[in-house]
């Protein structure tokens, strides 16, 4: 089994977790699908560090972030393939 | 795994069995502790419970503040409890609600007397309670007699990936074994709020659930000044990568595994329906939080964290479990449970639950918790509104 760098929770979502202490930019990372115990690759853009988010596909400004198969906020700020998603371009739809 | 039947605990007077053994000096009210404190430190094997309010409180907030004194001291791992106030009236109370479960109580009021000669009477009773408590002895309980709250605290993405779930497996293997369960943070369901409605038992369950969220979040829309950026998610979850309450939310409700919520308690009401799930309506905040829960009777409690949140409690034992790797590293002394192997997929659910029933179960029989061992007793009151 290849090392897990990147675990999804659904297969549904569109972001993924950073499992190792960071991934630095443009390393090819293996990716780990809880749900269906499905492997994925994906090319990171940014430095991401241990527990923070990657974008799975591009997004627009307006999309919903999926995450657990649920929406758990929308983008403010167009999203890349590969981008760290956090603060900086996503905010809650609540409060 | 087998999961062992049974565990040694403090068999009580009203038939409920403790993992702990403590006497406790009980202040009625913030101008108690300084009595409650002098007891304590004279006499061994006592502990004080001092806290910063219990005067002019009215309505829903006077009775919470009764129900969390009430049922700190009726809480099993108490073997026995001094109350101490300024006035005879909210003394008794408290002590003849306490006295119902059957254990040693009694109750002393410092006006008309002052401190110093209070100190002394209070001191040869509490030696009293501490002397008959000392000569308690551990016997086998069925490990229906573990009441488990839960509540996670400075999460990040690792808590809603293992350390949430890890709780969620001991739960879907303790639930059918006839456990009491616990979980509340109201406002931390923010987002998944919906999902957790439909896990009510009954259509009551259900409807009371969606009430009770409702009305926090009317509460917080009411008060907020912003968007709460600055309180949920926390700085501490932010840096975990913890986005937004949606995602903390998500995180945290991995923590009931799939099972369903029997009714919805009142923050520190004692369930009443019996063996099950239950979903106490509290604050976020950790001490607040598991303060009510043990003044709800639960015995023993299981706190994820990713992060680092560092609390304890003075008469629930509190068994920390992480994912997060570099907080396995940087703050050892404060995790009894290392599950961050499931985020290099060296373990999977299964075994995480099961050294979790391991460490529950080592913790029930007396083994101390770090927080215990490191001295951190949390005892936070939770205030509905300003006094009278």
């Amino acid at each position: 089994m290849a090392s897990t760098d990147i675990i999804i929770h659904d297969e549904k979502d569109n972001v993924g977790v950073v499992v190792i202490e960071k991934i630095t930019p443009k390393q090819d990372c293996n990716c780990w699908i809880m749900e269906n115990d499905k492997s994925a690759k994906i090319q990171s853009l940014n430095e991401i560090p241990l527990g923070h988010k990657i974008a799975m596909s591009d997004l627009k400004e307006g999309d919903t972030i999926i995450k657990y198969g649920h929406d758990i906020g929308k983008v403010v700020k167009n999203i890349k393939k590969g981008e760290h998603v956090h603060v900086h371009n996503v905010k809650t739809k609540k409060w | 795994m087998e999961i062992p039947k049974s565990f040694l605990g403090y068999k009580r007077e009203n038939g409920r069995a403790g993992t702990r053994n403590h006497v406790i000096i009980l202040p009625v009210d913030d101008i108690s502790n300084a009595c409650a404190e002098a007891v304590a430190n004279n006499i061994k094997g006592t502990i004080a419970l001092p806290h910063s309010y219990g005067r002019l409180q009215f309505g829903a907030d006077l009775e919470l503040h009764f129900r969390t004194m009430i049922g700190t001291g009726k809480n099993p791992n108490v073997a026995a409890v001094i109350v101490i106030g300024i006035e005879p009236k909210w003394t008794k109370k408290i002590v003849d609600a306490i006295g119902k479960t059957g254990k040693p109580v009694e109750g002393f009021s410092i006006e008309g007397v002052g401190d110093i000669d209070t100190i002394a009477k209070v001191s040869k009773k509490a030696q009293e309670f501490s002397m008959w408590a000392s000569e308690k002895q551990r016997v086998e309980c069925p490990i229906s007699d573990l009441w488990i709250s839960v509540k996670c605290g400075e999460s990040d993405t690792t808590s809603g990936l293992a350390s949430n779930p890890t709780v969620g497996n001991l739960m879907d293997k303790l639930e059918p074994l006839g456990v009491h369960l616990c979980f509340g943070e109201t406002s931390e369901l923010t987002g998944a709020e919906t999902v957790c409605e439909k896990r009510g038992k009954t259509p009551e369950a259900q409807e009371k659930f969606k009430k009770t969220w409702n009305a926090y979040n009317d509460f917080i829309l009411k008060e907020a000044t912003d968007d709460l950026s600055e309180s949920q998610p926390t700085a501490g979850n932010i840096a975990g990568g913890l986005t937004t309450i949606e995602e903390k939310a998500f995180g945290n409700f991995q923590k009931i595994g799939s099972r369903q919520f029997i009714d919805v308690l009142e923050p520190a009401e004692e369930p009443t329906k019996g063996k099950g799930l239950y979903f106490m309506d509290t604050s976020s905040a950790a001490a607040e939080c598991v303060t009510l829960q043990a003044a709800g009777g639960f015995n023993i409690h299981l706190f994820p964290t990713g992060q680092g949140n560092i609390i304890g409690n003075p008469i629930e034992p509190v068994i920390k479990l992480t994912a997060n790797p570099l907080t396995v590293k940087t703050m050892s002394e404060h995790i009894d449970v290392d599950v961050s192997k499931i985020l290099s997929r060296e373990m999977n659910l299964d075994q995480a639950g099961d050294e979790l029933v391991k460490a529950t179960l080592r913790v029930a029989n007396g083994r101390l918790t770090c927080a215990e061992a490191l001295g951190h007793k949390e005892f936070v009151m939770t205030k509905l509104y300003r006094s009278a």
